[in-house]
């Protein structure tokens, strides 16, 4: 494992080899150093490798933050083992949710501009990121009824959220690489369950934050595309709501209240709600 | 270059429900108040069209920017603390109104046991049951002096409530009716009663009808929409300083709120306060603000801070146990809130609706309703049933042993979206000589000042109240019929997240001024002119939630602060009491 996860050279996962036999466009003695700009120029005019399956909602269908398309294919099949397309309804991809992943990547929350980031970075989390005891929310805590069942981590980290997105996706093509010889995508869903319970359990060495601590990030984040409001890129056309018969922001939920029978009400969204 | 302001009767450093009160009174007997805020000026136009789980729940939104100052935790005296670098983990408030603008609502009254603990303690079980280093005293004022405080509070603040059957007298029945009984709160008021117990409906602060306050402010009806904790409301339906005290400051003409202002010291000469030093958060200027009387009401971490930065008061010293300003530190943490869930099979809840202190409550297992002879811990908690409304990202409960991401929990979370619901035990939290505010030794704010360092463990009283109140709680849950009973776990040690935002003491009220910082009017024994408002003066904890008592003390100071500026001098003499250290 390289020291750096983010020494280009030492990328694993996406040699200039697999590139060119990814993209399908080897062919026997074109490829020449002076073609690759071309070629990779072209690569990004073809047809994205995820996409919407809805017709509304196309136009936020685009990376803002991830400038690797292949960075964006592992978060990809990544969501959708966490968040599966089943007979209940649709999965990660379908929902968006690796494009809200990537828009929240860039904004403040994304960048960390709300958190106290100055130094000095406790030493001992080089290799785990994370020295102390994780809450599970899911099991206790005043807020375990409202939030998303993901541990928190005690963030010691100089990294932020979005640096630790893409150390931490890069990774885990290279640990595919290093298990199964194959980059992250290429993998069947069992493998890529495997090597996303190997960053669960922490056994994978993460420097600066930990593969826990990254896992649990990407739960977290993978939990709220599917149900934040629509206006973020994910769930899209509120069907992570649907699923979930959750009717979205109301003035007013008066008339339910007191009553017995559970209330289905058509979801509305941010949108309906501010009036437009 | 430090701007020298035009002096003013009494500046008031922090703009919630204890600041809010103090400006309010103040300014009406007419007085010249300003009030420095470090937030933004915020009104209801900020809240409207803003439901939005992701942004105030998930990304904090209200809560304090950490980028310049956070507080550093550690558990033991001899561990390094480290920051607490994230908002998830540290949940202040910010903003004109502060916490009290995202606050839940949930309004109690705490019980005379709360405020004679130790004499209480003593008198029924004996001075051995007070274990060795347990810093627990009684607050120098008993339940029957604060009844009025706490009734003038809910009457300003509208509560909606129905008396504790088993709570202690009032002089009269709160201002408003409790709000609607939803199925599950009936459930739970049906179990309960079933096996023996005293429910009733939380008091909140979520109005369940419009009221006007004696100060002459309107508020409306709560509409069950769910976006209440950890929001603003923008229907004014919950009560806050936004929609009452603040503005009746404001229309006295006596009242300047002056926000983006964030106070670095107490200024202060020959044992009395000149005013407060403070620092424009947009410009970076500074600013002198002299005044006769100085109101340290922000958050508990602040008033802290700010005494300590100040040099004000002797700092305690867990080594010797001596000194005052950080001892006690309390409050509810994430071992406070341990219960039961229970998931339905057959049921399903219209779990998407509520308000932030709708819910069942009962008392049977609080302070000393219940003998403790044969129990390893004292005090005890509130058991809740409570329906925030839950958005549809912090809905996806599962039952123990079903895996935290795939297809299987994908199915099981959607199942359960509205089958299940949470019991909890609010158990007190009591004080140790080991846990305590200090400065950090190495991390600093923008300023380049120290911040405050929590020091915090665990001791067998926190982990065997809370084992004893998940019991209970279970208990109540099978009886609420639920197919499968999930408990919480007891953690071995506290975490240092920093949520619900319920941290209290440090400056601590009482009669001796050997362990005590402010006496009942919440002036400092050290410095006549400063009073210290909030949950800072909390000795220790009670096992109900703690903002109406802030309100009440708040009104006890604001009387104080009046005597003062009438006639000077301490209010309260001096009681040597002998130390309990």
């Amino acid at each position: 494992m390289a020291d750096n996860p983010n020494d280009l050279t030492e990328y694993k996962g996406m040699s200039r080899r697999t590139f060119m036999k990814n993209t399908g466009l080897v062919a026997g003695g074109v490829v020449g150093g002076g073609l690759l700009g071309g070629l990779l120029t072209n690569q990004m005019q073809q047809k994205p490798e995820v996409q919407s399956t809805t017709e509304s909602g196309q136009i936020q269908d685009a990376r803002v933050f991830f400038s690797r398309g292949q960075d964006f294919a592992i978060l990809s099949a990544a969501t959708e083992r966490i968040f599966p397309k089943d007979d209940i309804g649709p999965g990660a991809i379908e929902l968006g949710i690796p494009y809200f992943i990537d828009k929240q990547l860039s904004t403040e929350w994304g960048i960390n501009a709300k958190e106290y980031m100055k130094g000095p970075f406790a030493v001992y989390t080089t290799n785990t990121g994370n020295h102390n005891v994780t809450k599970n929310q899911d099991k206790q805590g005043p807020n375990a009824e409202t939030q998303v069942p993901a541990p928190t981590p005690r963030y010691q980290s100089k990294m932020t959220r979005s640096e630790i997105f893409v150390t931490g996706l890069r990774e885990m093509d290279n640990v595919a690489q290093q298990e199964f010889g194959e980059s992250f995508v290429k993998l069947t869903g069992e493998q890529q369950d495997d090597v996303l319970r190997m960053f669960e359990e922490g056994k994978v060495e993460l420097k600066g934050i930990g593969s826990k601590n990254f896992f649990n990030l990407l739960l977290q984040t993978t939990i709220e595309g599917a149900y934040a409001d629509p206006v973020y890129g994910g769930n899209k056309n509120m069907m992570g709501w649907k699923m979930k018969e959750y009717p979205g922001p109301r003035a007013s939920y008066m008339a339910q209240i007191e009553v017995d029978e559970f209330v289905k009400l058509e979801p509305q969204s941010l949108r309906n709600y501010q009036g437009h | 270059m430090v701007t020298k302001l035009e002096k003013v009767d009494v500046v008031v450093v922090g703009t919630g429900w204890a600041g809010g009160v103090i400006a309010a009174e103040l300014s009406k007997a007419g007085y010249k108040v300003v009030a420095l805020e470090r937030g933004k000026n915020q009104t209801r136009d900020d809240y409207i069209g803003v439901k939005d789980e992701l942004r105030y729940t998930n990304r904090y939104e209200m809560m304090q920017n950490l980028s310049s100052e956070t507080i550093t935790s550690r558990n033991n005296l001899d561990e390094v603390a480290l920051p607490v670098r994230t908002r998830k983990e540290m949940m202040a408030g910010n903003d004109l109104g502060g916490g009290s603008v995202h606050w839940a609502g949930a309004s109690y009254r705490w019980t005379p046991y709360d405020y004679e603990i130790r004499s209480k303690t003593i008198e029924r079980y004996g001075e051995a049951k007070i274990p060795e280093g347990m810093t627990i005293q009684d607050w120098g004022i008993t339940y029957d002096e604060m009844e009025k405080y706490y009734d003038r509070w809910e009457k300003t603040a509208g509560i909606s409530g129905e008396p504790d059957p088993l709570g202690p007298n009032r002089s009269s029945d709160y201002p408003n009716p409790p709000m609607k009984e939803s199925p599950p709160i009936k459930l739970f008021k049906e179990a309960t009663k079933k096996l023996g117990y005293h429910p009733y409906q939380v008091a909140a602060g979520n109005l369940s009808q419009s009221y006007t306050n004696p100060d002459g402010e309107a508020m409306n009806a709560c509409m069950y929409c769910s976006y209440c904790t950890q929001y603003g409301c923008d229907f004014g339906a919950k009560s806050d300083p936004l929609v009452t005290v603040l503005p009746t400051a404001m229309k006295t003409g006596n009242f300047e709120a002056r926000v983006g202002a964030n106070v670095r010291r107490v200024l202060y000469e020959n044992g009395k306060a000149t005013g407060v030093l403070y620092v424009n958060t947009l410009t970076g200027e500074e600013y002198e603000q002299p005044a006769d009387v100085v109101v340290l009401a922000a958050f508990t971490f602040t008033n802290n801070r700010l005494l300590l930065l100040s040099g004000i008061g002797e700092p305690y010293d867990p080594k010797t146990r001596k000194g005052v300003i950080g001892r006690n530190y309390n409050g509810q943490f994430n071992i406070t809130f341990l219960g039961a869930r229970g998931f339905f099979n057959e049921k399903k809840f219209n779990y998407y609706a509520g308000a932030g202190a709708l819910g069942g409550v009962i008392g049977d297992f609080a302070a000393d309703n219940f003998d403790h002879t044969n129990v390893d811990f004292i005090n005890g908690g509130g058991i809740e049933m409570r329906q925030y409304g839950s958005g549809a990202i912090a809905t996806n409960k599962v039952p123990s042993g079903t895996p935290g991401w795939g297809a299987e929990f994908k199915k099981n979370s959607i199942h359960y979206t509205n089958r299940s619901l949470v019991v909890w035990y609010t158990s007190a939290n009591m004080s140790w000589w080991h846990n305590y505010l200090s400065l950090d030794p190495t991390y600093k704010d923008d300023n380049g000042d120290p911040l405050l360092r929590a020091t915090l463990k665990y001791t067998d009283q926190d982990r065997n109240i809370a084992k004893f109140g998940i019991g209970k709680c279970r208990e109540i849950m099978e009886a609420m019929g639920a197919d499968i009973v999930d408990e919480d776990e007891v953690p071995e040690e506290f975490d240092h997240i920093y949520d619900g935002g319920h941290y209290a003491g440090g400056v601590i009220m009482g009669a001796d001024p050997k362990t005590s910082a402010v006496n009942n009017y919440l002036q400092m024994w050290d410095a006549e002119n400063i009073f210290v408002v909030g949950a800072s003066a909390f000795p220790q904890f009670a096992g109900h939630h703690p903002t109406e008592t802030v309100g009440a003390l708040a009104y006890r100071a604001a009387e104080g602060i009046e005597k003062y500026l009438k006639n000077g001098g301490l209010l309260v003499t001096r009681k040597e009491v002998g130390s309990h250290v």
